[in-house]
């Protein structure tokens, strides 16, 4: 009897101790956790996209309770995330158009021209081992063999006629498809971007028209008639920048080739 | 013959019996010749002439754009026509010097160096890169660079490769046989440069005519050995090289001067014995040009700069309508879409075929039979990386060693689902490469 005493005693004593050592601990090495953190983490979607420059969630979560990222940093989740995280942050945000991704290339099966038959993987990527850089006449040109689709994780881009098209609500701006395309024709615009040159072709205005009805053929009319001189020549190609431009169409109506979009 | 074999490579169709008998014969260009100002790995080079200059045989016409760049020089004498795009043999459009040959290859004053007192390592270097020499296998990177490690006492081997695994090939053999006191007396100029290393002249077995020829000229040298290596592509890849004849590993992210390498083909060697010997610069090279679908495959002497169709011309012209014609070996060479492009310093080889056998195939599903592991001298699992490739998800790409893959083919080559697995990962690479450069 005297033995089960001594051993629960022994275990008692031994609990008590522990327990003290544990409970000093505890509070001698606390980690301190941003509220804020886990309340922003909770609103962010997730996906670990890596669309926001951050190595996901966790670490924009970071970032933004501490300031160093702006409260809609997340491109996925959009303007309801925005303003959620922002009541959070006690800050204010206002809602706008969301970035989204540009193909900069519209030479589709009916405009451009084939060079010769491609047999082979239909992977952009590995097409750009064969001549001209893939079957398409002009090797700028989109491939449309669906490399960015295949990396899209929100189904934003589909092939249509041999060219990349992106649905601008599915997009998140993740910007997976910029680093994908191996010609680099995909680029992330501001949402209110009103117009774009959708043409990446550097050769001169003769061998564009050979190979293609749709390319720009770097007249520069466009960067002469731009009253808010918003466009530029880079190369043999004419490049809007949206910050000054200011959605006045005349570019669009004088270009012969009818290369520059009307976004929004 | 050296017991020692890298592990992996096939044994494809030499088909090197249309041309090794054929003597090298000299071709003169017709039309005008066009010199792409990126023909080589680095920087382009800058023009130095103008539209409507004239300029003699060996001047200089476009200059190294940097210090991995090379100096391009007329191979005829004539008038600069224009500087414009024109079109290459990769299909891409490459700014290039046309000049309109008057016929009468007049020369510079060539600047010959015959005295061994005065070939010290800076005149040899100074005429390396003055010359516009660089890697005539096919690669193209510049040879002065190769020549200048960080420290010329640590290099052990300077390594000629005469391996010439391609099929078709017989450019480099044609050399070997027919001026290998060029080949030596270059090797001899490279281990000037670098005081403990010994050369070595590295055969397959294929070619016994070039090793014994070779064999006999080194007989009295020290500090060379020629090689006999059991024939498997690709011998004359740069790792297996090394490995083969030194028994020294690299990998993609180490350089041969790492392990006290320094690796040329056969007509680099010949043209840096030009350069010095001769005072000439890179103006010509041998290429192969073969294929059943030409009259009389044979090896010319070219004038970089001629246009390919002159080539199969002088190979007595196309039997009938070729269905590929490629640029290069048939293992890594590029098919053309065009043949009226310019030769290149990179051109070993034109190969024209009737049949394209290669799009006959009709890719199925892997069966994970294993037989492109066995074959990858990279030691990598192609059948993975190309899956991982198709999807685009590049980090498993390179956490499966994407990057040590040497492009060689030999997993398509023996695949039973003939998968595309090298032009799939092939493409990968090139997208991993470019986005690091950025």
């Amino acid at each position: 009897m005297t033995g089960v005493l001594i051993a629960t005693a022994v275990v008692a004593v031994t609990g008590i101790i522990i327990g003290i050592f544990l409970g000093a601990a505890g509070e001698k090495f606390k980690v301190e956790v941003n509220e804020k953190e886990l309340l922003v983490r909770e609103e962010l979607p997730g996906n670990n996209c890596g669309g926001c420059g951050f190595a996901g969630c966790d670490a924009l979560a970071k970032a933004i309770a501490e300031g160093n990222a702006p409260v809609n940093g997340c491109p996925v989740g959009g303007d309801a995330v925005a303003l959620k995280i922002a009541k959070i942050m006690g800050s204010t945000v206002k809602p706008g158009a969301k970035p989204y991704a540009f193909v900069k290339c519209s030479g589709n099966c009916e405009k451009a021209k084939e060079h010769y038959k491609y047999i082979g993987p239909k992977d952009c990527k590995a097409a750009m081992n064969t001549p001209g850089n893939g079957p398409k006449a002009c090797s700028f040109g989109c491939t449309g063999f669906g490399s960015c689709k295949a990396v899209c994780e929100f189904g934003a881009i589909e092939i249509v006629d041999g060219i990349a098209v992106i649905d601008k609500e599915k997009c998140k701006a993740c910007g997976k498809c910029v680093a994908a395309c191996p010609k680099h024709l995909i680029e992330i615009v501001p949402g209110d971007t009103p117009y774009m040159v959708a043409c990446s072709s550097q050769d001169k205005g003769k061998e564009v028209k050979e190979v293609c009805q749709a390319g720009c053929i770097g007249c520069s009319l466009c960067v002469k008639n731009c009253p808010a001189e918003a466009i530029i020549m880079q190369g043999n190609v004419a490049k809007i920048d949206p910050d000054k431009c200011v959605g006045c169409r005349i570019c669009a109506e004088k270009c012969p080739a009818k290369v520059i979009k009307e976004l929004s | 013959m050296s017991k020692r074999t890298f592990q992996g490579g096939i044994h494809p169709y030499e088909g090197k019996e249309l041309t090794e008998d054929k003597e090298i014969r000299p071709l003169l260009p017709k039309s005008d010749l066009v010199y792409p100002l990126s023909q080589h790995i680095g920087a382009p080079a800058t023009p130095v002439v103008k539209k409507g200059d004239s300029v003699l045989v060996g001047q200089l016409i476009a200059q190294a754009g940097g210090f991995v760049s090379a100096n391009i020089h007329s191979s005829v004498s004539g008038t600069v026509k224009c500087i414009e795009p024109r079109m290459t043999s990769n299909g891409v459009k490459v700014n290039s010097i046309v000049i309109e040959n008057d016929g009468e290859y007049r020369e510079v004053d060539a600047a010959p160096v015959l005295d061994d007192h005065k070939l010290t390592k800076e005149v040899i270097r100074q005429k390396v890169k003055d010359a516009g020499i660089v890697g005539m296998g096919g690669a193209g990177f510049p040879t002065h660079v190769k020549l200048t490690p960080q420290n010329d006492d640590e290099i052990d081997y300077v390594i000629v490769n005469c391996a010439e695994c391609e099929p078709y090939i017989t450019s480099d053999y044609r050399r070997m046989i027919e001026e290998p006191e060029k080949l030596v007396e270059g090797l001899k100029i490279v281990l000037k440069l670098f005081p403990n290393a010994q050369g070595i002249l590295a055969v397959e077995n294929n070619k016994p005519k070039a090793v014994k020829v070779l064999k006999e000229l080194v007989e009295s040298e020290e500090r060379i050995v020629v090689q006999s290596l059991k024939t498997k592509y690709p011998q004359g890849a740069e790792r297996q090289l090394i490995y083969v004849t030194t028994g020294r590993k690299i990998d993609s992210s180490m350089l041969p001067a790492h392990v006290g390498c320094v690796v040329n083909n056969v007509d680099t060697i010949v043209n840096i014995y030009r350069a010095i010997r001769e005072g000439k610069p890179l103006t010509e090279r041998v290429v192969t040009v073969t294929g059943d679908a030409v009259k009389e495959p044979g090896n010319f002497l070219v004038k970089l700069g001629t246009n390919c169709e002159e080539l199969i011309e002088a190979a007595g012209g196309f039997v009938c309508e070729p269905e590929k014609v490629i640029a290069g070996g048939p293992m890594m060479g590029k098919a053309m879409s065009d043949i009226h492009v310019p030769s290149t310093k990179g051109l070993s080889a034109l190969l024209s075929f009737k049949v394209d056998e290669v799009a006959k195939c009709e890719p199925s599903n892997c069966i994970r039979c294993g037989r492109c592991i066995t074959v990858c001298p990279g030691r990598v699992v192609p059948s993975v990386l190309a899956k991982l490739a198709e999807q685009g998800n590049e980090e498993a790409f390179l956490a499966n060693n994407g990057m040590e893959c040497c492009e060689c083919g030999c997993c398509s080559y023996v695949c039973p689902a003939k998968r595309p697995l090298t032009q799939v990962i092939a493409g990968t690479r090139k997208q991993i490469l470019a986005n690091k450069k950025k």
